[in-house]
């Protein structure tokens, strides 16, 4: 209850300060730009996060340093 | 074929087609989230240059209008992090003109500052449930959680305002 209090309360105030926006509308043709823009940033080669890649070293210095573990490895897949 | 497959298998002028039917509402949900015309306009072709980089994760068989929303919302939630490390205050679209005219201009400012300086996922979340009054569910789709944690985000957001509008708001504050 008190929460719904709280919540109406600090909504009444944000619609003091901050009105919804009326005027969404776009007012012109982006495609010119789209094609600009598909012209300056060309797709980057490739698509893999540096995350995954970092990912895929440590395994393979896992496998490397302790290769003990590839059979154990095999049995679980 | 039909034109969302043309789209995936990377024709430019099945992308065309679908950045004209759709512009106009990626740019109206964005503005509604980002509130400045001009940023608005950047991250809807943004969120078309992410669309057209991604076209080949889209199924054909899929919801192209919900799939734009959700990379639109993306968009503008990296643009708020961005934005966020700026201390100046944005000029809200909505303006004073708008607002209530019992509140004074100072009290005004506070609420905005406060509002602005909310992180920026529950600053996404608080402008379109609290300000926009969009359903959780409209929301949760967008941002590709589920209601419930909508829900939980816009207490958050609330818990916080509650706290820095104390002064405005001395009986809610005290709870």
């Amino acid at each position: 209850m008190n929460n719904e209090k709280d919540s109406k309360e600090i909504k009444a105030l944000l619609s003091a300060a901050i009105a919804p926006i009326k005027d969404t509308a776009l007012r012109r043709d982006l495609w010119p730009q789209m094609l600009c823009k598909l012209d300056e940033q060309p797709l980057p080669v490739s698509q893999i996060p540096w995350f995954d890649w970092a990912l895929a070293a440590v395994f393979s210095a896992a496998l490397f340093f302790f290769p003990g573990t590839i059979p154990a490895l095999l049995y679980h897949l | 074929m039909e034109l969302l497959e043309r789209f995936a298998a990377g024709d430019l002028e099945a992308f065309e087609t679908l950045f004209r039917e759709h512009q106009k509402e990626v740019y109206a949900w964005t503005v509604r989230i980002v509130r400045d015309h001009g940023i608005a306009e950047d991250l809807t072709l943004e969120t078309f240059w992410r669309i057209y980089h991604y076209r080949s994760r889209f199924h054909p068989d899929g919801n192209f209008r919900a799939w734009a929303r959700r990379i639109a919302t993306n968009a503008a939630l990296d643009y708020l992090k961005k934005a966020r490390r700026e201390t100046e205050l944005p000029e809200d679209l909505a303006g004073p003109a708008a607002a209530d005219p019992a509140v004074c201009r100072e009290a005004r400012q506070q609420i905005k500052q406060a509002f602005f300086q909310l992180p920026p996922k529950y600053r996404l979340v608080a402008t379109l449930a609290l300000i926009e009054e969009e359903p959780y569910n409209d929301i949760a789709e967008a941002m590709g959680i589920s209601p419930a944690l909508v829900k939980m985000r816009v207490f958050r957001a609330i818990r916080i305002l509650r706290k820095k509008l104390s002064s405005l708001v001395p009986e809610v504050a005290t709870k």
